[in-house]
């Protein structure tokens, strides 16, 4: 097992790195949502799988073929990242105005809100499986679909015995330029004091003059954005998509967001690296197969003995 | 029910809203005693007719009724009693209930396949190892809040779940065959008929009913208004809250674990995906969509979305579709449930009834930040 662990450890800390950084990116929507609402954006995992559809649909219809420049690579995954991140924002956009605006106008409680949610999830699903899918790829629905590769996934250079392929450059760099711009929207701009005035204290928002609505659609946009991008780097990584591909990444990045304690945007990207990590070094002992019992265990013990996730609750504190 | 009298509308119409059934409900909180147990007795009558093929032949034309009634129908309501106990009661959020719907399952399954005991007292067995896989859970945990405890709820869920799926033992991933029916009692014979089963599981659900009843009106029910409306408050003013949130736990894991050992035993097959998250999710939706609180009203939502899926069925694929898209609609329309908890509604106009207002605070033109503003 000590073997295992030397000749395996360097490989799964990069292969926990890259999948880490889509969580973080995932677990920034709900994060985003719940510190602004105090909701959990149930929905959320269906607007990632929005955003992978988007990212296949533009890689089948262009068809990428080999031999892959770099140019030509950074290209291709700039305008997967931005039209993810515009449909997917977009959703998120329509998913608050039908599904939970009616509510938050009625006073309703989180539970209501919840069950809504849930409800708008299996209806996007099940549209996608349906009628969606067929409609865009013109193949049956509730298959897995294979995404066409546009960036070689061949070795670039070694850590002592962990190989760096050039997929996992691009979804770690990706990941935090992309961060690296929201912790800054939020921190700097108008936009993003609004933000963090909602979260701290609505009532006084709404006296200080903020519009509530337009900071709500903000945040869905924004945290949609960010499943966006998520996407399109999956579908980069790990070349392949379903009509429920959201339910298990939502889970996971959920659990990462509440790792790092949610509401706190730096909480979600620790959170999601954390996770990342330990599921992966989990499976060089337990093999995959309980990679995601580790997940929820560690989620177990962290919030045991923190109550509030590793770096504690709130988006005005400690900030993106 | 007389606890649940409370204060009249605190005249703001826009909130408390007309229901037309309230008139029943005054009739109901004033009835003597013999009105009631005549309502009691004509709703049980109702429920020993109720598998009649003339019944069967509009509610579900497209599968045996019967077989309907008890699996999803009687299944779900059993189910929705527990987690109501959870939810509408203590106030905690729990998404992954089906975990001690599955321990039971697994319990009669393993048990029966493998040892040979006799059913009944198995179920004692079930429902024992539900609830105290409830207090595993629940005392490291019960000391978080909300949403905390709703995503280690969910993990849970998830852990037992893939636990199964990975232990050779159980069956893994192929679960287990030839799960054996129970042995005959009182002259009843349990094999391939569905009837006894159904009066089964009615006996089961009106005996969870009538604890679930009693227990609300005692000392712990009491004990959980408190908890869910202010839990600070509530420990301040001496209710020990950690014992009562994990007994709130314990016997909602319990109730899961019987409706799971009935449901293995009529199923003959059981297998890890039999329990998958959205069935925890199916269940709290029947909770919430019904009154979350108000056990005449979770009842009907478990009704509700236990049955319509079967009904339409003609639909076909467009079942889950369409169901996703009236749990949209019913909670837009009614975010508090068909038929609300009239004491939790007077509740919410104060506090939140435990589970937060989704940014009431910031509603919308008639909020109260909003009215400063326009002053």
């Amino acid at each position: 097992m000590f073997q295992d662990l030397q000749s395996q450890f360097l490989g799964s800390t990069i292969g926990g790195l890259v999948a880490g950084s889509i969580y973080a990116l995932i677990a920034l929507g709900y994060t985003m949502v719940y510190g602004v609402l105090r909701l959990i954006n149930f929905a959320h995992s269906e607007i990632f799988m929005i955003g992978t559809m988007t990212s296949l649909f533009i890689l089948v219809t262009i068809a990428p073929t080999a031999p892959f420049t770099i140019f030509s690579m950074i290209g291709i995954l700039l305008l997967l990242i931005v039209a993810s991140a515009l449909v997917s924002g977009g959703s998120a956009i329509v998913l608050e105005q039908l599904a939970y605006r009616p509510l938050r106008k009625k006073g309703a409680t989180r539970l209501a809100a919840l069950i809504s949610a849930i409800g708008a999830s299996l209806f996007l699903q099940e549209a996608f499986g349906l009628k969606i899918i067929p409609w865009l790829f013109d193949k049956p629905g509730r298959v897995q679909q294979p995404a066409p590769r546009f960036v070689p996934h061949e070795e670039l250079f070694r850590i002592g015995n962990g190989v760096v392929r050039t997929d996992h450059v691009f979804v770690i760099i990706g990941a935090v330029i992309v961060m690296v711009v929201l912790d800054q929207l939020v921190s700097r701009t108008r936009i993003g004091r609004g933000i963090r005035a909602t979260a701290q204290d609505p009532e006084a928002a709404v006296l200080m003059g903020v519009s509530i609505d337009r900071i709500v659609r903000i945040t869905f946009l924004l945290g949609g954005a960010m499943a966006g991008v998520a996407a399109a780097l999956f579908v980069m990584e790990y070349e392949n998509t379903d009509y429920r591909i959201g339910f298990l990444l939502g889970i996971k990045a959920f659990t990462a967001a509440v790792l790092g304690g949610i509401g706190n945007l730096r909480g979600a990207l620790l959170g999601g690296i954390v996770l990342g990590l330990v599921e992966n070094w989990s499976s060089i002992f337990l093999g995959s197969a309980w990679k995601d019992v580790t997940a929820f265990v560690v989620l177990v013990l962290v919030l045991m003995f923190r109550p509030t996730g590793i770096l504690g609750e709130s988006l005005q504190r400690a900030r993106a | 029910m007389k606890g649940e009298e409370v204060a009249p509308s605190n005249g703001n119409p826009a909130r408390g809203g007309f229901h037309p059934i309230d008139g029943m409900r005054d009739w109901w909180a004033d009835a003597p005693h013999w009105q009631r147990y005549g309502v009691y007795l004509a709703l049980i009558v109702l429920a020993l007719i109720l598998p009649a093929p003339w019944v069967g032949s509009f509610m579900s034309p497209d599968s045996d009724w019967t077989t309907v009634l008890i699996f999803p129908v009687g299944t779900y309501i059993l189910l929705a009693v527990g987690l109501n106990i959870v939810v509408g009661h203590a106030g905690m959020l729990d998404l992954g209930y089906v975990a001690f719907f599955a321990i039971g399952a697994y319990t009669w399954a393993s048990i029966g396949t493998s040892y040979g005991w006799s059913f009944w007292p198995t179920v004692l067995l079930g429902i024992f190892l539900a609830s105290v896989s409830g207090v595993i859970l629940g005392a490291p945990t019960l000391r978080l809040r909300g949403d905390y405890l709703a995503i280690v709820t969910l993990g849970f869920g998830e852990i037992v779940r893939i636990t199964a799926n990975n232990t050779d033992s159980i069956g893994g991933a192929r679960g287990i065959t030839n799960v054996p029916h129970p042995e005959p009692i009182f002259g009843v014979e349990f094999f391939l008929d569905p009837a006894p089963y159904y009066y089964l599981m009615l006996f089961a659900i009106v005996l969870v009913i009538v604890f679930s009843v009693r227990l609300n009106k005692s000392r712990v029910g009491r004990a959980w208004a408190a908890i869910r409306e202010d839990e600070d408050a509530a420990e301040l003013m001496g209710v020990p809250t950690f014992k009562f949130k994990l007994l709130a736990f314990a016997i909602g894991a319990m109730i899961g674990g019987f409706a799971g050992t009935i449901y293995a035993s009529k199923a003959v097959f059981i297998e890890p995906n039999n329990f998958p998250f959205i069935l925890s999710a199916t269940i709290l939706a029947a909770v919430v969509l019904g009154g979350s609180g108000n056990l005449p009203g979770v009842i009907i939502g478990a009704f509700v979305i236990a049955w319509l899926p079967e009904r339409f069925r003609f639909l076909s694929e467009y079942r889950i579709l369409i169901f996703g898209f009236v749990l949209v609609l019913m909670m837009a329309l009614r975010p508090e449930g068909i038929l609300p908890s009239r004491q939790r509604k007077a509740e919410l106009r104060e506090g939140t009834g435990g589970m937060g207002a989704m940014g009431a605070e910031v509603a919308g033109p008639d909020s109260e930040a909003s009215a400063e503003v326009t002053k």
